[in-house]
């Protein structure tokens, strides 16, 4: 697998990005402009295919005004920031115990062998990725995946079916629009 | 049907949106806080309701509050914890996503009790389209006047945000999420001091989560002794359980605390029963961080009184032949569960969250993981039980924050109650080869070939 310093990623910080950006850091008083990392990193790699290179996690660090190193500590600790180009349906099955009881394990299994990947790689076209996840709260609604910013519950193979497909044919909106 | 305070209003169409809130009562918590008491007295009304924080913890809110320090003259904070990541939780999620003025409103008056200018709304990254809602209301809040400066005329300011988390369930624990809400990693802060003197930024702050904050405007409303009077002398008020696992109708419900666990689980107003009619084996009632309890303790205590939906009967007989109500995770199973398996998820599931802070917990949850795993497959040794008991001993009261004895108790617990299908692990390999070994053969059917009692 390619590791992330072999591939360059396309920075582009657009003016509706940075007003985002500004925004969010209006949310905190002015001398603590740094705890709107967490928030500004989730825009950030939306934007740029989900992960986020060293280059692009300096360019966080210049536009806060912190050190780059405050950046790569959080980015490693937290689950959701990639470090490494993704699939672009990233499948992030919710594996703990009310999932695992439900079947979740047969699921990823099934999913896997369908996209013919294991959990972690993602198929060469780069369109599809299987995770297993811990709990992701929605354990009455079990199996379910997390898929972009919602959730996909109640889970079947049937469904997974027709969830690959509708990606496939582009009817599958990763960002929720709440307007 | 029982009391409902915070899903009453769930089924109102389009009551996720501010005009329909509104034109049912919402907002008018903060127009009777801000007009017609000071913030002692709204303090007062919340500790009067002696609710208890619903988080997990269980720590009285009134008293959280009135530890808060208004002396310094410091700017105070009100951080609401919506970073709901406990295995079997999925309650605030429901009341954000489908009545999210209900926080807000319950912010804004609960800010003004603790004098706070300037407040958050924790939320946990997976959460992301909850989040979109919750920003999208507040807008809609700041709009109407309920937000910004000088509210209602009163002199009184206060702004509002909701900040995204980035995925990692330490940040449940109030000093780690005061970290991350720093822009930093979750590494939970030594106590004391505590946020109430020294939190965000280190300023005094309190820190709530979602289902306690959004009890604040019906306990001003209401008043704090009417609230009292719902449910039992030592657990007043409604809680919302979310149920999950092997019965027919998962899902979040609210009870007034104090009705059995047999109704809970059996009546057609929550449960609906086991799924398939299967028998009941287990129960982890509050949240994967609680002792599982086998089938003979969870409709019975050990004295044979019933076990009641409440903080003081969950509790009964101690980590020996009880529970805890926790954050109302409740998760139901039947006869084709393998505890040994559950066990190693959730162990798996807190070594994956263990912030590595502290060495027990770092290594501890990893060792019980792997030893777990080696029993499930079938590589497991007699010792390793001992082993497992030996390790959860050493993790338990020796780390920072709770996440250490979070991870220790489940396993106890087990072993416990549950130390003969261990043993069945072990002695009987061949016949656990399968993932879903108790699905075609559950353990009842061979518990003979165990002959050691349980102890």
């Amino acid at each position: 697998m390619k590791q992330s310093h072999d591939i360059q990623q396309t920075i582009n910080i657009t003016p509706a990005l940075m007003d985002r950006i500004n925004e969010l850091l209006g949310h905190y008083p002015a001398d603590k402009r740094k705890s709107a990392l967490l928030p500004i990193l989730h825009d950030v790699q939306d934007a740029h295919d989900n992960w986020l290179s060293v280059e692009l996690m300096d360019k966080v660090a210049e536009i806060i005004g912190i050190k780059p190193i405050e950046v790569y500590e959080v980015v490693s600790f937290y689950t959701m920031f990639n470090q490494r180009p993704i699939g672009k349906y990233m499948f992030e099955f919710c594996q703990t115990s009310c999932c695992a009881t439900r079947g979740v394990e047969d699921l990823m299994d099934y999913t896997c062998s369908k996209l013919g990947v294991g959990v972690g790689q993602p198929t060469p076209d780069g369109m599809f990725e299987v995770r297993g996840v811990e709990c992701l709260g929605a354990c009455g609604y079990a199996p379910m995946m997390q898929l972009g910013d919602t959730y996909r519950e109640h889970l079947t193979k049937e469904k997974i079916d027709q969830i690959i497909e509708d990606c496939k044919a582009g009817k599958v909106n990763l960002y929720y629009n709440a307007e | 049907m029982g009391k409902q305070i915070l899903l009453d209003k769930i089924n109102v169409p389009g009551i996720k949106t501010y005009e329909v809130y509104r034109k049912e009562g919402g907002y008018a918590s903060v127009e009777k806080a801000l007009k017609s008491m000071t913030p002692d007295e709204v303090v007062n009304q919340v500790k009067d309701s002696q609710l208890k924080g619903r988080g997990g913890a269980g720590f009285p809110m009134g008293m959280k509050w009135s530890f808060i320090d208004k002396k310094s003259g410091k700017p105070r904070h009100l951080v609401c914890n919506a970073d709901e990541s406990e295995p079997g939780t999925f309650k605030d999620r429901y009341l954000m996503e489908y009545i999210p003025h209900l926080l807000i409103e319950g912010m804004i008056t609960a800010s003004y009790a603790l004098e706070a200018n300037l407040s958050y709304i924790y939320i946990r990254g997976e959460y992301m389209w909850v989040f979109k809602i919750l920003e999208k209301a507040i807008k809609e809040a700041y709009a109407a006047g309920w937000l910004g400066k000088n509210i209602l005329g009163t002199g009184y300011d206060l702004d509002l945000y909701v900040h995204v988390g980035g995925g990692a369930y330490i940040c449940g624990e109030e000093t780690a999420l005061i970290e991350s809400l720093e822009g930093k990693r979750g590494n939970p802060r030594i106590k004391p001091p505590f946020p109430a003197i020294s939190g965000l930024w280190q300023n005094p702050t309190v820190v709530n989560n979602v289902e306690s904050i959004s009890a604040v405007p019906w306990i001003v409303m209401n008043s704090g002794a009417e609230y009292a009077k719902i449910g039992t002398e030592k657990s007043t008020g409604t809680k919302l359980i979310s149920a999950s696992g092997h019965i027919k109708k998962p899902g979040v419900y609210e009870i007034e605390l104090g009705i059995s666990v047999y109704d809970f689980i059996n009546s057609d107003e929550y449960c609906g029963g086991m799924l398939d009619d299967r028998p009941l084996k287990a129960l982890v009632p509050g949240g994967s961080s609680v002792p599982i309890l086998p089938a003979h303790l969870i409709y019975k205590t050990a004295n044979g009184e019933d076990r009641l939906m409440s903080y003081e009967s969950m509790q009964d007989g101690g980590f020996a032949s009880g529970s805890m109500i926790g954050s109302g995770g409740f998760i139901v199973y039947n006869d084709t569960t393998c505890i040994v398996r559950n066990t190693w998820n959730f162990s798996r599931f807190y070594h994956h969250e263990s912030c590595g802070q502290c060495s027990p917990c770092r290594e501890g949850t990893g060792w019980l993981e792997k030893v777990l795993h080696r029993i499930e497959t079938g590589h497991g040794r007699e010792e390793d039980i001992d082993l497992l008991w030996s390790i959860q001993s050493k993790i338990e009261g020796n780390t920072i924050c709770p996440l250490g004895d979070a991870a220790a108790w489940p396993v106890a617990a087990a072993i416990r109650h549950f130390r003969d299908e261990f043993e069945y692990h072990v002695r009987f390999p061949e016949k656990i080869k399968n993932r879903d070994h108790f699905v075609h053969e559950p353990f009842e059917k061979v518990r003979h070939l165990v002959s050691k009692e349980t102890v």
